[in-house]
């Protein structure tokens, strides 16, 4: 095999290079990921080019050496989930298992512009979880206490201390589902979900990761107990481990392998309203009238709404859905209700029967797995990508994603985020 | 957005509907001497297609009845609709 070629004309963004490319227009920028054609064989193939697996070959590359890794992607970088979502970051689940994932995967966050040389816009401008009634308020104390034992920042609001930390919200009594409190994560936040994939992106291909997008995979070949490679629409690849992070088509990609797998597709749709000037600096949720709302840098309302109730790989839902997101955020804050609604769109969603995620070896030989994130993935986008590296590189999981695997459907370990989770799934 | 056609009813909007997931899923017989991996079988693994799809619905806003209905989960298009009790329409009614 020939040896890796890396990529070492990568140019690092700064000041310097913005005010050196200035000079000349803009017009000598160059491109932050090659595009190869795909090799014959590698060490290591990643199925998906969303941040999961971008992330999953950057932390192959850079902590465990890995040298020989292929992403494939069937369209573009970041064009399924990661390009889809509503891009909250928190870490208040209630399980341990699941406050040690999401909270590994929120420290990685707080570096990660500086670690990738790029900037991701992550933004910690604090999570709001509303309660609505008594039961949401037991609820809530409770998961901001087992939060807080669990070193997750977690803090109890009262009425008046939501009223006063985010004063567009209606906390007036008579509304038809009064605001009686709210756990806020203060470490929480945003960040710009293309610019995570492109920056994974960027940072992989410097350390000789081959990505090779519009590249679909037909088939996983098997010799014996364990697998050789993929067929894909541009040939055949062999690999030594194939790795599926393919959110959406997690039971696509397994069938192919003849693995069944306790996951169902449901659309999940989201919306932006036109841009308007600075007015929410946090990010609200709320279980009961089921809503999250955030505001982007360019100023865009971003809604998102629930699952559909029913399977279905179209990447969009039913108008229904929209409605019910809109009038929570109307019941939450009725300034909004003249906001016009500007792009909706849906992505395809894997849940688990626990709403909790499988990262884990599968029973074949060489073939690895993650995904079943439900609506909650893009959050743990570093973490689910360090600690899948890790399951690869070592052919063992780390002690944070040992509870994530797919036997605890039979073993009856779950790990129930099922309206745990700050959030209905 | 789905609009299904009850058999009791007519086509209606989704929003009147309740999703039971996939059809025909039987429970193992013998429930007090098989083991784990079946029961994980039967409680939580899921064909979850792309394709042809058959699922149960209830028209939980009309006639509160439970039905069959057969979809592509690619397009969303209902190929069919069955009764309970019903085997699923010979080959691929698309």
């Amino acid at each position: 095999m020939a040896p890796r070629r890396y990529n070492q004309a990568v140019q690092k963004y700064s000041i310097f290079s913005l005010a050196r490319n200035a000079l000349t227009g803009h017009r000598n920028w160059r491109a932050a990921w090659r595009s190869p054609e795909p090799r014959p064989a590698y060490d290591v193939v990643i199925i998906g080019g969303g941040g999961h697996g971008l992330a999953t070959a950057y932390y192959l590359a850079s902590v465990h050496g890995v040298a020989n890794i292929a992403v494939l992607e069937k369209g573009w970088l970041g064009g399924g989930n990661t390009g889809r979502n509503t891009t909250i970051i928190r870490s208040n689940y209630l399980w341990d298992e699941s406050a040690a994932l999401y909270d590994h995967a929120l420290k990685l966050w707080e570096g990660l512009s500086q670690e990738l040389n790029y900037n991701v816009m992550f933004s910690q401008r604090g999570v709001l979880n509303l309660a609505h009634s008594e039961s949401d308020l037991r609820e809530l104390s409770r998961r901001v206490n087992a939060n807080r034992l669990n070193g997750v920042d977690s803090e109890f609001l009262d009425a008046a201390q939501v009223a006063e930390y985010c004063p567009l919200i209606d906390c007036s009594p008579d509304r038809r589902y009064p605001v009686l409190g709210a756990s806020l994560q203060r470490r929480g936040g945003v960040a710009r979900h293309d610019a995570v994939a492109w920056g994974y992106a960027r940072a992989a291909d410097a350390r000789g990761v081959d990505i090779i997008q519009n590249c679909t995979v037909t088939g996983i070949l098997r010799d014996g107990g364990r697998v050789t490679g993929v067929e894909t629409s541009r040939g055949v690849i062999k690999a030594k481990k194939i790795a599926i992070s393919a959110a959406g088509h997690s039971s696509v990609i397994a069938a192919m392998a003849g693995i069944r797998l306790p996951i169902e597709s449901h659309p999940l749709q989201a919306l932006v309203s036109e841009p308007v000037k600075p007015v929410l600096d946090t990010v609200i949720m709320s279980n009961a009238v089921h809503a999250y709302i955030s505001q982007s840098d360019k100023g865009e309302m971003v809604i998102g709404a629930g699952i559909d109730p029913y399977v279905s790989y179209s990447q969009r839902g039913g108008y229904d859905r929209i409605e019910q997101a809109v009038r929570a955020v109307v019941e939450l804050i009725p300034s909004f209700s003249r906001l016009r609604m500007m792009r909706h769109w849906g992505g395809i969603v894997d849940i688990c029967p626990d709403a909790s995620p499988i990262i884990a070896k599968l029973p074949l030989e060489g073939l690895y797995f993650n995904g079943g994130w439900g609506t909650g993935g893009f959050k743990a986008t570093p973490g689910a990508g360090h600690l899948f590296a890790h399951t690869i590189a070592r052919d063992q999981p780390h002690w944070l994603n040992a509870p994530f695997t797919l036997e605890r459907f039979s073993s009856g370990a779950l790990i129930d985020e099922h309206g745990a989770a700050a959030v209905a799934h | 957005m789905l609009c299904i056609p009850c058999p009791w009813c007519g086509a209606r909007d989704v929003a009147e509907f309740h999703c039971g997931g996939e059809a025909h899923i039987a429970r193992p017989a013998d429930a007090d001497r098989i083991g784990d991996e079946i029961w994980a079988e039967y409680l939580f693994m899921r064909a979850n297609p792309k394709g042809l799809h058959h699922e149960r619905w209830q028209h939980r806003q009309g006639c509160r009845r439970w039905f069959h209905v057969a979809r592509d989960t690619q397009s969303d298009r209902i190929l069919a609709v069955y009764r309970i009790g019903d085997a699923p329409p010979e080959g691929d009614p698309s």
